[in-house]
């Protein structure tokens, strides 16, 4: 798999395995603003132990996922405490500690960034997007993934119903972990370079707005907003860059980068908040969707 | 060396002073609306980028020559004003809780990352990255008092931070709009029915923050002498650190938080190194949200649950 059409299904496929890392935590009712910073875990670790130890892909990959693992249920210990406005500012907190901590260490290259030599194919991210993918769709029908949706509508009634809230948060949160580690350790072998700068805090709001905009409340929400969000901008690519005229007479004078695609990002997220705060996809909508494709089978299974 | 550290904690409280003028922009809006409106580094950039393009072009569509400093800064003041009062009509005015559930609290707060992301890049696109000069003929007053320099903007700066946080605790304590907001952050349908127009008070709060942001924006440019794009990111997001550090919605927290955030950020410059700052300061909160939630001023009553 390669050129242009493979690069962008690299890209969506990184981003659908991010979308589900931070849909675990916020499906159980933590916003996580802090994605970015799992992924930079999972990314050093997959880099620093292949270039200075010389392991091979797949122990590395699996040491990345283990890692971002690890990092995310400590860190859920940390914010169980908070709720809210408090959660969301220690997942901020946290994964500015992080990108600082990490510039600061010499082996992992500092300010300069980190070289990986071994390359994978697009083929390989794209098959770990399935199986993370499917790995979700699978958690969503167990129990816990019930309990999960439970606690998203409201944790008061779920910790009353006998559900572990505590327990399920910090299971929710730590999955999340594993998956962001494992988009980390993706990004590190099929770029080959992983810098700090690529895990700011703004690839964490990205993350998030692309997850709450396709909707936390079904496994196909955050699907539908990865998809939306990598594979529209790419569209408009052309067809922004056909207009630098129109856009230097509206007196740009900056590089026309990617800032227009956050600038229709921030619109559309202004505007879905004031629509339709719940996101595209929703339960309800599916089963609509549902019943108008297969009226025979109406009412004889719940969705 | 001990001059050498009090030359820093010098340092830090005028750096403070700005981190202290933004904070006090979240917290009002946290703490009288429950909202954590993260467009506030953004509203704090575009204050500033927009004064720096208003010396350097004048105002757009060729509507004057490049202004005096003054008058850019308060150009500079005015959007940051505007772009306060869009960011309330359009997030704030029409969130009204529709269904329950463990996330709603988060719709004000999302739409202000999307608000965040479209000022930030909007700059980006009319401004570029590069840093933009900004030349006022008080930048380079100086006093010195045996051995230590202070410079006038710095301690005008301070003066000027801290008459704003006295104003704004006497229009909260003693003006009849302050105890209105006051009554809407203990609780906002109880207002209403005691004859209060919470729609038309309501962007009171956001005129404030707006005016702050400018505040804070003209004292950044006067005192480096540069405005930015990433400016937001920087200074704004570690005034956010100031904030929760002194507590959500506690005005003198912000204060004190601000300050903190300061001399913590220049002495680890001076002592561990320029990269350090980040993990720091960072490092700082994440101590003080698990060990003090509430922050060091902060109750448990905002921001927990829904208020």
């Amino acid at each position: 798999m390669s050129g242009y059409f493979g690069g962008v299904i690299v890209i969506l496929s990184l981003n659908v395995i991010l979308a589900y890392a931070i849909f675990l935590p916020v499906a159980s009712g933590q916003l996580n603003l802090g994605g970015a910073a799992f992924q930079a875990v999972g990314a050093y670790t997959a880099g620093f132990l292949s270039t200075s130890y010389d392991l091979a892909v797949g122990p590395s990959l699996a040491l990345s996922v283990l890692a971002g693992g690890l990092v995310a249920l400590f860190f859920s210990f940390i914010i169980l405490r908070t709720r809210s406005v408090y959660l969301v500012l220690a997942t901020f907190a946290f994964s500015e500690f992080v990108s600082g901590v990490i510039v600061n260490i010499d082996a992992l290259g500092g300010s300069v960034g980190l070289s990986v030599s071994t390359h994978i194919s697009g083929t390989v991210v794209l098959v770990a997007a399935v199986i993370a993918a499917a790995i979700v769709l699978l958690f969503m029908q167990t129990r816990l993934g019930l309990a999960t949706r439970a606690i998203h509508d409201d944790d008061l009634v779920s910790e009353l119903m006998g559900i572990g809230v505590r327990w399920t948060r910090v299971i929710a949160f730590t999955l999340g972990g594993l998956l962001a580690g494992l988009a980390g350790g993706l990004y590190a072998f099929y770029f080959n370079f992983v810098d700090i700068q690529s895990f700011d805090a703004a690839s964490s709001i990205y993350l998030l707005l692309f997850v709450l905009l396709g909707g936390t409340q079904t496994f196909w929400g955050p699907l539908v907003g990865a998809a939306f969000f990598t594979i529209v901008p790419e569209l408009l690519r052309s067809a922004i860059s056909a207009a630098p005229a129109l856009a230097h007479a509206l007196g740009v004078t900056g590089e026309l980068d990617s800032s227009w695609r956050f600038i229709i990002l921030g619109a559309l997220t202004v505007a879905m908040m004031i629509v339709r705060p719940e996101g595209a996809i929703t339960r309800i909508g599916l089963s609509r969707l549902q019943a108008a494709l297969f009226p025979s089978r109406l009412r004889k299974r719940p969705a | 060396m001990i001059v050498l550290i009090v030359q820093q904690l010098i340092n830090g409280v005028m750096l403070g002073a700005i981190y202290v003028t933004v904070a006090l922009a979240f917290n009002l809006t946290v703490g009288i609306l429950n909202f954590l409106n993260f467009t506030i580094p953004s509203v704090f950039m575009l204050a500033a980028v927009i004064a720096g393009a208003a010396e350097e072009r004048g105002l757009p569509f060729g509507l004057s020559g490049p202004l005096s400093w003054s008058a850019a800064l308060g150009v500079g003041l005015a959007a940051g004003l505007l772009a306060s009062l869009l960011v309330e009509r359009l997030t704030f005015r029409y969130l009204k809780t529709r269904y329950g559930d463990a996330t709603e609290h988060a719709i004000p707060l999302v739409s202000s990352l999307g608000f965040l992301l479209v000022f930030q890049n909007l700059a980006r696109l009319f401004f570029g990255t590069q840093p933009h000069s900004f030349t006022s003929p008080i930048a380079d007053a100086n006093l010195r008092v045996s051995g230590l320099i202070v410079s006038a903007p710095q301690l005008l700066s301070l003066a000027i931070a801290l008459s704003i946080v006295v104003a704004v605790t006497w229009i909260l304590r003693v003006t009849r709009i302050g105890r209105a907001l006051r009554a809407i952050a203990e609780n906002p349908d109880a207002t209403l029915l005691m004859g209060v127009d919470v729609k038309r008070i309501v962007p009171v709060v956001f005129a404030l923050a707006g005016v702050l942001c400018g505040v804070a924006a003209a004292i950044f440019a006067v005192n480096y002498g540069q405005v930015y794009s990433g400016m937001g990111d920087e200074i704004g997001n570690k005034a956010v650190a100031g904030m929760v550090l002194g507590g959500l919605g506690s005005i003198w927290g912000a204060v004190v938080g601000g300050l903190i955030v300061g001399v913590a950020e220049t002495l680890s410059i001076q002592f561990l190194g320029g990269d350090s700052v980040q993990a720091v300061v960072w490092g700082l909160l994440l101590l003080a949200l698990v060990l003090r939630p509430e922050g060091i001023f902060g109750h448990h009553a905002i921001g927990k649950g829904k208020l």
